[in-house]
């Protein structure tokens, strides 16, 4: 990430409960994120198989399931599970600064 | 399984959906021997459903379907031969003859041989004007004809009608859809689903005609007339047809393989012979949780029977047993389904048929049998489980959007 990369405020800390997720759009860019037992986590929200948004799908543990064609993906690295994806999806650095949840993405 | 250590030569025939994910699979197993996999088409092993939809639409190109690279399978240590057509198999030497010349010897085979569109079986139903959708060529050689203005007949509202219906609309064609039942996909969905569609095609322009029998389709030279029983002609420039597949299990048959409407096999893909197996579309196979034999075409049942038998074969398989699951896109609606009923008692909305997104449930004895998706792609995960479960469910609560699904599985 570049200097110039900013922390960008994307959702309130209280909008997204244990074991659920969100999806949100920062400029271009498809964001889900993701309530692991209280931490936050965040990857790019489009599958990398065919076109859906993944939190449309289903959070099982710590992988979420695509609406699609349930293809599947390790919450905290991106790490496609198997057929059918094909690569795995980027992870967003994510934090929670007071009562909001922050992600840092690119300047424009 | 243990007759198929892990030094063996796996020759898998056929390098379709099925055939590309069982050779993954067997290194994920961990199989160290030899993978031959052998397909008759030039492309290595892609995924159909795109076929009929984006690739019919110019959205991609062809090797947006690949499942990997070509380059992929030498770099697994998979030996994939493309345009290598089979044409035996000599079960007591252990060897597949290629047309081409030549044979290859095997520990297992896995006939992963696919399906084939259905011929319509009357007159002109072979023509120049008249098109099939099963492979890539075929798809790039409809898309080809789809041009602002044409007028295009589909023989056949099922998936396949229906998604080449919904993409020839967006590209400006004239489309007229003929279909021998009531209402569309009969052989696979609920009447209420069928209905849905009906009003969703004529909603876009497309001229639906049910319960129409064709007879014959006359090439005029210019144009093609497709003769239907006691109604006007459909005339249009091009015919598509889309009337279902059938099973290649010839090559099995000669060999003495068990088929019955497909290649008969148990939960493992075993078939009557123990060193040869079968997975995808060419199976009729036995699954645990339906308590019956089903052929399916599909792409979960490629994807999935093929890896499940795969392991199998390297020794380290689990049953295939899932609840069938089918999907289709058309125009702006994402339908899921889940479920293959011969017969349900009541159906059960949980939404109205007139909202952007809606579930319907089909049940038997109290049981969720099957459940259909509009544009509800999250309902579906919970469906499934409701199915699998065979739980006897409150058909009030089902039906009540402020109940949540994941609280009826449990």
């Amino acid at each position: 990430m570049a200097d110039n990369d900013a922390w960008v405020t994307v959702a309130e800390r209280a909008a997204i409960a244990d074991g659920e997720m969100k999806g949100v759009t920062v400029g271009s860019q498809e964001i889900a994120l993701y309530n692991l037992k209280g931490e936050i986590y965040a990857t790019d929200n489009l599958c990398s198989h065919a076109f859906a948004f993944l939190t449309d799908g289903w959070l099982d543990g710590e992988e979420v399931e695509c609406p699609l064609h349930a293809g599947r993906f390790e919450i905290k690295t991106g790490k496609g599970m198997g057929p059918p994806i094909p690569c795995d999806v980027k992870t967003i650095p994510v934090r929670v600064e007071g009562d909001n949840i922050q992600v840092k993405v690119a300047a424009s | 399984m243990s007759e198929t250590a892990s030094d063996k030569h796996i020759v898998i025939l056929g390098a379709g959906h099925a055939g590309g994910r069982a050779a993954e699979a067997l290194r994920q197993a961990g199989h160290k021997g030899r993978v031959t996999l052998l397909g008759a088409e030039n492309h290595p092993p892609y995924e159909r459903p795109p076929l009929s939809k984006e690739l019919l639409a110019g959205a991609i190109a062809h090797e947006k379907t690949y499942l990997h690279p070509e380059e992929w399978y030498a770099e697994q240590g998979i030996d994939l031969k493309l345009g290598a057509n089979a044409v035996g198999i000599d079960r007591k030497a252990r060897r597949v003859a290629l047309e081409a010349g030549g044979d290859i010897s095997y520990d297992a085979l896995l006939l992963t041989t696919g399906a084939r569109a259905r011929r319509l079986p009357l007159p002109g139903g072979n023509g120049k004007r008249v098109f099939y959708l099963r492979d890539i060529a075929d798809t790039l050689a409809l898309r080809e004809k789809l041009t602002e203005g044409v007028r295009l007949a589909i023989i056949g509202a099922g998936f396949i009608g229906l998604e080449i219906a919904a993409t020839a609309r967006k590209r400006g064609v004239a489309v007229t859809v003929i279909e021998l039942a009531p209402t569309p996909l009969a052989r696979v969905a609920a009447p209420e689903i069928g209905e849905f569609l009906a009003t969703l095609h004529r909603g876009k322009g497309v001229d639906l005609r049910t319960g129409l029998k064709v007879t014959a389709i006359e090439d005029t030279g210019s144009e093609v007339r497709v003769l239907v029983e006691g109604g006007e002609p459909v005339v249009a420039d091009y015919v598509a047809i889309g009337i279902g597949a059938q099973p290649n299990v010839e090559i099995a048959q000669a060999a003495g393989i068990e088929v019955r409407d497909g290649i008969l096999v148990d939960e493992f893909g075993r078939t009557n012979d123990p060193a040869i197996f079968a997975a995808g579309d060419v199976t009729r196979h036995l699954n645990p949780l339906l308590g019956r034999h089903v052929r399916l075409e599909a792409w979960q049942n490629a994807q999935n029977q093929g890896i499940a038998v795969a392991k199998a074969i390297a020794g380290s398989g689990a049953a295939f047993a899932e609840v069938p699951w089918f999907w289709t896109d058309q125009f702006e609606v994402n339908l899921q389904m889940a479920g293959a009923p011969d017969r349900w008692d009541r159906v059960v909305w949980r939404g109205e048929p007139t909202e952007p997104a809606f579930t319907l449930f089909q049940l038997l004895e109290g049981k969720v049998v099957a459940a259909v998706t509009i544009n509800n792609m999250r309902d579906m995960r919970f469906a499934r489980m409701l199915i699998q479960s065979g739980k006897i469910v409150d058909p009030a609560a089902l039906g009540d959007k402020a109940v949540k699904l994941q609280d009826l599985v449990r």
